[in-house]
């Protein structure tokens, strides 16, 4: 919303992803960037640089000789000499050590490994809309009630922890990505991320492994015998904890809060279910929640821009995912759209290794809400509320529940 | 026409195998395998340019 009392912020120059107002108004404030200035910058945490046209976002993913992975998430504390594995293998490595830790992660996240767990998402989904609806509700908070549970308990089912530590990872990603740096200080030691993985681990050292992710990283050996360096299996295992919850959480709220909104795409859902395949890669663009970071290598140029050595930059894919010169009707959301090459998922060598995961979680989330939930609306579109920093997604998404649909269509 | 794949391009996506079954399986890593190099029928066609026109790394293209 536009504040008439307030002198019209100029994001081009005071750029910052941690604010509300950014989270609140992000599609237009990339759509004006894009239009006029699209190297976007920002002096808080420690400066931070914004390219926001997919042709410029493409090539920074793709070039890992003049951009590091060794930070990904932009913060005052910008990692240094970590390369290059850096602090959570593979997304904070570079090559060449980062092949071998993606490939440690890829059988799991494999279509076929993916498959064997639609079967439990289903009834987690199932579990959590028999709670919702119980007593007859009429309203519901989408987010809170519904779309913030399912990854953590597939996540923790994977990792093999207790499905109720899924509270404590919330805690952890909030102060890692919503609010990154904010809470340095505060936090006692005991209650952190590296704290709960480092205990996790200590507690199964002398055990036989367990089939599981976790299991399977401390039990792994290469072909000559080695295990992984323990600071390889704790930072793969925080980027597992970290990189898989929120993110789908907030693919699965904005698709509700856009069905909310949106009759007609609800209606050509329940109609054709097959059409569900070209409509979660839509929503997938353009509603994608991860915006990555990257640090310069060196002093460089994108387009006039002068990028300095060590600076931070922003990698927008989800301004990208927009862009009229990458897609057709760039600013219209159509839900059978057939040519889709969207950067939900990065490009490169990167591109996220739970892709498959994420996608399915997404699909099982959406058609069991339309199952028991066919017809809903916002409550109020005021009490929507968007994450701040580098994940964006709705946090508070109350809805109320519908009969049958609204005589007036809004679409 | 036929597939034309180039597996340096392919990050795994898993576009191609999602929307085209019949023309592209995964490997255990979710790397894509074109099953069929050879022409194609008419009604593969079809699968095969929507495979193309979803890839994000413009790893397949149809030769004319």
């Amino acid at each position: 919303m536009t504040d008439l009392h307030q002198p019209q912020r100029d994001w081009a120059t005071t750029f910052d992803h941690t604010e509300d107002d950014y989270a609140q108004n992000a599609p237009e404030i990339w759509d004006d960037l894009r239009n006029r200035c699209p190297v976007a910058h920002g002096d808080s945490h420690g400066g931070v640089w914004f390219p926001s046209r997919h042709e410029d976002v493409s090539a920074i993913a793709n070039d890992t000789e003049r951009y590091s992975s060794e930070g990904i998430i932009v913060s005052v504390f910008k990692p240094e000499g970590l390369a290059p594995m850096g602090y959570a293998p593979p997304i904070t490595a570079d090559p060449p050590f980062h092949q071998g830790a993606r490939r440690l992660l890829l059988p799991a996240f494999s279509p076929k490994a993916v498959d064997k767990l639609q079967q439990a998402t289903h009834e987690t989904c199932q579990k959590l809309l028999d709670d919702l609806l119980a007593d007859g509700a009429s309203t519901a908070d989408a987010a809170v009630q519904y779309a913030q549970h399912i990854p953590v308990r597939v996540i923790a089912h994977m990792l093999g922890v207790p499905e109720e530590d899924g509270d404590k990872f919330r805690v952890f990603i909030h102060r890692i990505l919503e609010k990154p740096g904010t809470y340095a200080d505060q936090v006692a030691p005991e209650d952190t991320l590296f704290h709960y993985i480092f205990t996790t681990m200590a507690e199964r050292q002398n055990e036989a492994p367990r089939d599981d992710l976790i299991g399977y990283l401390m039990s792994y050996r290469d072909e000559d015998g080695n295990p992984l360096p323990s600071d390889q299996i704790l930072g793969t295992i925080g980027l597992l904890i970290v990189a898989g919850i929120d993110t789908t959480w907030s693919a699965i709220g904005a698709s509700l809060w856009h069905l909310a909104q949106h009759r007609g795409d609800r209606e050509r859902l329940l109609e054709d279910p097959s059409l569900m395949t070209f409509a979660v890669e839509e929503f997938l663009r353009f509603y994608a929640p991860v915006t990555m970071a990257r640090i310069a290598k060196e002093d460089l140029l994108i387009g006039e821009t002068q990028i300095k050595a060590r600076d931070w930059l922003l990698l927008a894919f989800p301004s990208a995912n927009r862009d009229p010169e990458a897609f057709e009707d760039a600013d219209r959301f159509m839900i059978d759209r057939q040519r889709n090459r969207h950067l939900a998922f990065g490009l490169g060598i990167h591109r996220c290794v739970g892709s498959n995961l994420a996608r399915m979680e997404l699909r099982t989330a959406l058609e069991e809400w339309l199952t028991r939930i066919p017809h809903f609306e916002l409550t109020n579109p005021d009490e929507v509320r968007w994450s701040t920093g580098q994940v964006r997604g709705p946090r508070e998404l109350p809805v109320r529940i519908l009969k049958s649909n609204p005589a007036a269509s809004t679409n | 026409m036929r597939i034309i794949f180039d597996r340096d391009k392919c990050q795994g996506h898993g576009r191609c195998y999602a929307l085209a079954p019949d023309l592209f399986d995964a490997d255990d890593e979710g790397y894509s395998v074109p099953l069929v190099t050879s022409e194609l029928t008419q009604a593969q066609l079809e699968n095969a340019q929507l495979a193309a026109d979803n890839c994000p790394e413009y790893a397949i293209t149809i030769e004319v």
